[in-house]
């Protein structure tokens, strides 16, 4: 039987189990849009801006690990999905945009509504395509979201032009993909693994590094395993919050620019770094000649260019972290060499513990005014640990990660390689989509927020129930911190003194809008604004003085923190 | 230190901008780069050469095979290969020079492909040292264009 482009594009997706599309109409999707309206089996989630819509399907991907998808027309529409490209590209997060594109004829014509996206999202995407040809969108359709899932994940970008829309031709989705140039390695090699093992057990001082790979490849349990099994700290990545409890004993929470005293002091006297889905991030390392200065480096990592990219690795692995942890395990579980490795190890875990005793994470509390760090303690208390929790970027996002305490994956949603103010409100609404039943919480600033305040709208009209706390100090925090710090307290555009009042603007978007004003009210206020239907704004007055610490100055080494 | 690359990629619409874009995003250099099909109509070669330390080439290998179209790297620096170059020339061939011109050609196995009043335009294909040697041997004389392909690299034996 004979469809139109858009009928294919419409059973495609149906048929690949996509239930849920965030986009934005326009003309060039006119089409698509008239057999969405026909079509039971895919839903819609009308965003109010296309960069809101990108970071929804990266929320929806994050929280629940299946591939998200957006819908957006051509030229001001596909160049509105750029940031949220190159953010989820930075992060590895599996998402296929679809955009519309002027009809074939009329490209390069400066046609009206027309940009070279594919040209432009090329260095930000895994891969991207132009649809050519009616008769190849499906099997194009298949392969965008087998590329966008499968080894180091990423966005894919589909172009489709209007005519490829309105043409018949059979559908004809292919069961398999065969892409001759594309072939991720998902096994470790043996006898790496064995060196790698060989070489942990021959030290003394280990640490585990883990990032956002552990999240992508599911390998939690894996990596848990064997931390526990040789009793080997673990520091976790901004990207990584949640890979391992934060609350096991063996955790040294984040490593880092604003990583914990203990963990950076751990990572630079180990003997042996074994970094498991981490890409040595220049806010991971510090000043990366003197990183880490004493320890062998063993690095896991299924994308073979992020080894040896910033710091010479010893033992390199490729390969899926779930299967090269199955493999380690299998090397030592049940072995005399496990327990005399966690006895050997014991003065290396007290000599930690004591730099956690000298140096823990902390704040000074201030009379008459809500330190942002207690507000994000109380969250944690509120929802019980059980939130899954986005952030947008700065300072909010760094207390977010120090002083809540994660112990699932895929619960920590943050844009940690782009950085993308604007990223935590619609990938907090995509995530509550995908998880219907949770407590989602958008940790904010008063900055970040008003980048993608508009959708509220859609959280509003879709009925979607996040809740946003923003911690609102009248500043672009983080900004501000590096001024007061590196450019003698001159606060060159960083004071907001123009914020709107927040639970009015809340109000005016048919949320529901909390103030607190005062630390004794903070608890209250959150349990009462989370307790509430539908999405809920809660603005927190808190302490604009306040800094993050502690804070590796950039371009110095991980021991030189500034604490509080 | 110089590598020679030879990359097999699908030939479709787009994957030399992949392939450029690759290099000018992060920073590479590409010294020279020729392309064209293979046996294969569906299948084009690019090769490329480009410079860096052994960190900075191994990222370049490892990025190329990272992309989605390319089907094959093989870094041929060191390896048993013919490297060749085309040039074209335009020299000038007034009275004096015109023997020089003449006696350069033949002893690089060049040949003129093109004659004017007082001009000669010269073919010539070789490795670096001879392309070199022969474009300097010709600069007194009066060098007045040059165009090069950059290189192409096969490796030797079967």
């Amino acid at each position: 039987m004979q469809m139109t482009g858009a009928e294919i594009f419409v059973k495609a997706l149906a048929d690949l189990g996509v239930d849920v599309v965030f986009g934005f109409p326009g003309g060039a999707v006119l089409n698509i849009y008239d057999a969405l309206f026909r079509n039971t089996r895919v839903r819609h989630v009308l965003c109010r801006h296309e960069q809101g819509a990108v970071h929804m399907a990266d929320g929806y991907a994050r929280a629940s690990g299946r591939t998200g998808v957006c819908l957006v027309t051509s030229g001001p529409g596909a160049t509105n999905t750029v940031t949220g490209l190159a953010t989820a590209y930075m992060d590895s997060i599996p998402l296929v945009v679809f955009s519309g594109q002027v009809p074939t004829l009329l490209i390069g014509n400066d046609a009206f509504q027309e940009a070279d996206i594919v040209g432009i999202s090329r260095p930000c995407t895994k891969h991207n395509y132009l649809v050519k040809d009616v008769r190849d969108l499906a099997r194009i359709i298949k392969e965008a979201f087998y590329i966008a899932s499968t080894g180091r994940p990423g966005p894919v970008l589909v172009d489709m032009p209007k005519d490829v829309l309105v043409s018949p031709a059979e559908y004809n989705l292919p069961r398999e993909v065969k892409l001759r140039g594309y072939h991720p390695n998902y096994e470790g090699h043996p006898r790496q693994v064995e060196s790698a093992m060989r070489m942990i057990l021959s030290k003394e001082r280990p640490v585990l590094y883990a990032g956002g790979g552990v999240i992508l490849s599911n390998a939690s349990a894996e990596l848990a395993e064997l931390a526990r099994l040789l009793a080997i700290p673990v520091t976790t990545t901004l990207m990584g919050m949640g890979v391992f409890p934060g609350s096991d004993p063996l955790s040294l929470g984040m490593l880092g620019m604003h990583g914990t005293y203990w963990a950076n002091m751990a990572i630079s006297h180990a003997d042996v770094i074994v970094a498991v889905g981490a890409r040595f991030d220049d806010r991971v390392t510090g000043k990366v000649d003197e990183f880490a200065p004493h320890a062998k480096i063993v690095h896991i990592d299924i994308d073979p260019t992020s080894i040896q990219k910033n710091v010479p690795v010893d033992i390199p692995i490729v390969g899926d972290l779930k299967d090269v942890l199955r493999k380690m395990i299998r090397h030592v579980k049940g072995k005399k060499e496990a327990a005399a490795y966690r006895e050997k190890t014991g003065a290396w875990r007290g000599r930690i513990a004591a730099w956690a005793k000298t140096h823990p994470l902390t704040y000074k509390p201030a009379k008459g005014k809500i330190k942002p760090q207690y507000v994000v303690e109380q969250i944690y208390k509120v929802a019980k640990g059980k939130a899954i929790v986005a952030t947008e970027v700065g300072q909010n996002q760094m207390w977010a990660a120090q002083f809540y305490t994660y112990d699932m994956p895929r619960t920590f949603l943050s844009s940690g390689g782009l950085g993308t103010m604007g990223y935590g409100l619609p990938a907090a609404i995509g995530a509550q989509v995908a998880m219907p039943g949770r407590l989602v919480v958008d940790i904010a600033g008063d900055g970040s927020i008003q980048m993608n305040i508009q959708e509220l709208a859609t959280a509003v009209q879709f009925k979607i129930p996040v809740k946003v706390v923003i911690l609102n100090n009248g500043y672009l925090g983080m900004v501000r911190q590096w001024q007061e710090l590196f450019f003698e307290g001159k606060y060159s555009h960083t004071r907001l003194p123009q914020i709107p009042d927040f639970v009015r603007l809340a109000e005016a978007y048919g949320a529901k809008g909390f103030r607190a004003t005062k630390t004794e009210e903070v608890h209250d206020v959150l349990k009462e604004g989370f307790a509430a239907d539908g999405p809920v704004l809660i603005d927190v007055v808190v302490d604009p003085a306040e800094m993050v610490y502690p804070m590796v100055p950039a371009g110095a080494p991980l021991t030189k923190m500034l604490l509080v | 230190m110089r590598h020679t690359i030879s990359v097999l990629v699908e030939n479709e619409f787009g994957v030399l901008s992949r392939v450029a874009g690759l290099f000018s995003g992060r920073g590479f250099n590409i010294e020279s780069l020729c392309v064209a099909e293979t046996t294969d109509a569906g299948v084009s070669r690019m090769t490329i050469v480009t410079s860096g330390n052994d960190q900075i080439v191994e990222q370049i290998l490892k990025q190329l095979n990272k992309l989605v179209p390319v089907l094959k790297v093989i870094d041929l620096t060191g390896a048993d290969t013919v490297v060749r170059e085309l040039v074209l020339v335009k020299v000038n061939a007034d009275n004096e020079g015109k023997q020089e011109v003449l006696r350069l050609v033949d002893i690089f196995r060049a040949k003129i492909v093109d004659v004017a009043p007082r001009c000669y335009t010269i073919e010539m294909t070789g490795g670096e040292g001879k392309v070199q040697a022969f474009l300097q041997m010709l600069r007194p004389l009066g060098i007045k264009d040059v165009v090069r392909t950059g290189k192409i690299a096969i490796s030797r034996g079967a």
